[in-house]
């Protein structure tokens, strides 16, 4: 049906001695929300600093958009780097600048646009993400855990990335405001024609969310799939962690909803 | 790879080329000189790809004018660009609200300097137990590392006063008073003086830093809930260890400044070091030394309290860490300054 936006293959990374990849292969297919779950330390947001060139992997392939991406000189990593946006875990916001600067910083690096147009296309970009436009003019410091969250997604947005990369978007979110990000993060999908990769171990997101999920433990991925398939799995780790007493509540919770 | 372009044909305008970050680039300029008068209609329909960004300038420049021939994907975009609500929310204020702010913003700071030395005192009245642990770490840090810079340094000073000395002493055949020159003025101001520098710039800006960033991550906080009071650990200890570790690092940058003069004369005023030794017992009263000494714990306390206090002036993030780092190490230097310009004047009040 449609190419894969993002391939890894045979990837390996080691810290100190411990595998953390051992021989990894994924495939991210273009427009799909794709998943990587799996327990706390197995290497989930290694490997999305490793797809965004911010760490080098022992050895490996990582393909993006059909080209590899291990061996791209300064320029051409930059061109990747523009073409993609990371959300990082807990924002990454600048603490020195306000939302809307945090959001048009992006922009002002790369493109000519006058100032003007900027914080319009900024503007934008925050409401896209839910903030409300009181929200701009405040600095990081001064967000709820939440708001602070979608400034990031919104900074994420900014040069209208193909490839976006959410690391724990809901992690330390109260269920309404993580629930309220799992349907901003359909709605940007559907609305902006995104790809998106994210980390997580939000299993409601998991389960309503993603189209997708692969699930890495023990340096390999021991199962990629659909939900409902996912959860079909013997494996013995994945069914600790979808079948523990959350994993059951949510998966509950999904039929309901379906 | 065609850049976003429009031609205007009669009455209709016709957009063609990439709307999107990398094709717009340039493209806001020439969209301003464009008139729009009369124009009826917007083909869209050459667009080859569009972003937020060129669905906005669109909806912005176009709004107005029926569009058609746009790919339904690129629709979709244009419909959900709302108009952003534009409207200024931080406004400058006036000129006097500023001023007004900024000094208020000055006398509250004094305030609570204020207080925060009343709140180190009443701790230290308080406190019971004498945490040894942290002054000895602080020691180690603040004092016994800073003993190759602050050495070096004195030893330096010592030189380039002995070799300014020089010139104008041996004009006159003065040479041995190169002795008194450099022994009076290494220890009784310089030697002190530097060294409050030296540490202002190396461990008061440290404090700030540490107080700082533990502020930013809530490690305070955490520590005011176990019921560890933040003023016993982290800040009488400092001023202890600088207490101790000043008047030592001044003894130090007096014996190492004196060596430097000593050389010098030797070099360029054929002062030998006996010669100097023995002239730098005659001259060189003890109350000189002891003037000198005597300033350093004053130092020592200003460097410790206005670091710390920075430090728990730390609010947000990076930023407020960096400003309040600066401000301390401008403020310790400062108020060291103004201190050693009290004693001067004290001193000579009562003829030491």
């Amino acid at each position: 049906m449609s190419e894969a936006i993002l391939e890894i293959r045979d990837l390996c990374t080691s810290f100190n001695g411990a595998l953390v990849h051992d021989h990894v292969d994924l495939e991210v297919m273009r427009g799909e929300i794709f998943a990587i779950a799996g327990a706390s330390g197995c290497g989930k947001s290694t490997l999305l600093r490793e797809i965004m060139l911010l760490q080098k992997p022992g050895s490996g392939s990582i393909k993006v958009f059909g080209k590899e991406v291990l061996d791209l000189d300064e320029t051409e990593a930059l061109a990747y780097r523009k073409s993609c946006g990371m959300m990082f875990e807990r924002g990454a916001l600048f603490s020195s600048l306000n939302v809307m600067e945090n959001v048009g910083l992006p922009l002002r690096e790369h493109t000519s646009f006058s100032q003007g147009l900027i914080e319009e296309i900024a503007s934008i970009k925050i409401e896209l993400a839910g903030l409300p436009s009181s929200a701009r003019f405040k600095y990081p410091d001064e967000l709820s855990g939440g708001m602070r969250k979608r400034a990031a997604l919104a900074r994420a947005l900014a040069l209208d990335p193909e490839l976006v990369f959410l690391d724990e978007p809901t992690a330390g979110l109260d269920p309404l405001s993580a629930s309220g990000f799992d349907e901003l993060v359909m709605h940007l999908k559907e609305s902006l024609d995104l790809t998106m990769v994210m980390v997580t171990h939000d299993l409601d997101l998991l389960w309503q969310v993603a189209d997708r999920v692969a699930f890495l433990g023990d340096g390999h991925v021991l199962g990629v799939g659909g939900m409902t398939e996912l959860s079909e799995s013997d494996h013995p780790l994945i069914r600790e962690y979808f079948y523990g007493p959350r994993g059951r509540a949510a998966r509950e919770q999904a039929w309901k909803r379906k | 790879m065609a850049a976003a372009n429009a031609e205007l044909i009669g009455s209709e305008i016709r957009l063609t080329g990439k709307w999107d970050l990398a094709g717009l680039a340039g493209f806001e300029k020439r969209i301003e000189d464009f008139s729009f008068e009369g124009i009826k209609r917007v083909d869209a329909q050459d667009i080859e790809s569009m972003d937020t960004a060129g669905a906005w300038l669109i909806r912005k420049t176009f709004g107005a004018v029926e569009i058609s021939g746009l790919k339904p994907e690129h629709a979709l975009l244009v419909e959900m660009i709302a108009a952003p609500d534009m409207k200024e929310g931080a406004v400058p204020g006036h000129f006097l609200e500023r001023l007004g702010k900024k000094a208020w913003g000055a006398l509250h700071q004094s305030w609570s300097m204020l207080s925060f030395i009343g709140e180190a005192a009443s701790a230290l009245v308080r406190s019971t137990k004498i945490r040894w642990k942290p002054i000895w770490h602080n020691l180690q840090h603040a004092g016994f590392d800073a003993l190759p810079i602050a050495g070096l340094l004195s030893f330096l000073m010592g030189i380039v006063i002995a070799y300014q000395g020089a010139e104008q002493l041996s004009r006159y055949g003065a040479n041995i008073f190169v002795v008194n020159l450099v022994g009076l003025s290494m220890l009784r101001e310089l030697g002190p003086l530097l060294t409050a520098i030296i540490i202002a710039g190396r461990s008061g800006s440290a404090f700030t830093a540490q107080i700082g960033t533990m502020r930013v991550t809530e490690e305070i906080d955490a520590m005011r809930t176990m019921g560890i009071s933040p003023m016993d650990q982290l800040v009488l200890p400092k001023i202890f260890a600088l207490l101790i570790a000043l008047p030592l690092l001044t003894v130090y940058a007096d014996i190492m400044g004196v060596l430097g003069g000593m050389i010098m004369a030797s070099f360029s005023l054929d002062v030998g070091y006996v010669d100097f030794i023995d002239r730098f017992g005659a001259s060189i009263k003890l109350s000189a030394f002891l003037v000198g000494i005597g300033k350093a714990p004053v130092f020592a306390a200003i460097i410790a309290v206005v670091g710390c206090f920075q430090g728990f002036q730390v609010s947000g993030g990076a930023d407020s860490v960096g400003r309040q780092t600066t401000r301390s190490v401008v403020q310790s230097i400062f108020l060291v300054i103004v201190a050693d310009a009290i004693f001067s004047v004290i001193f000579s009040l009562v003829n030491l």
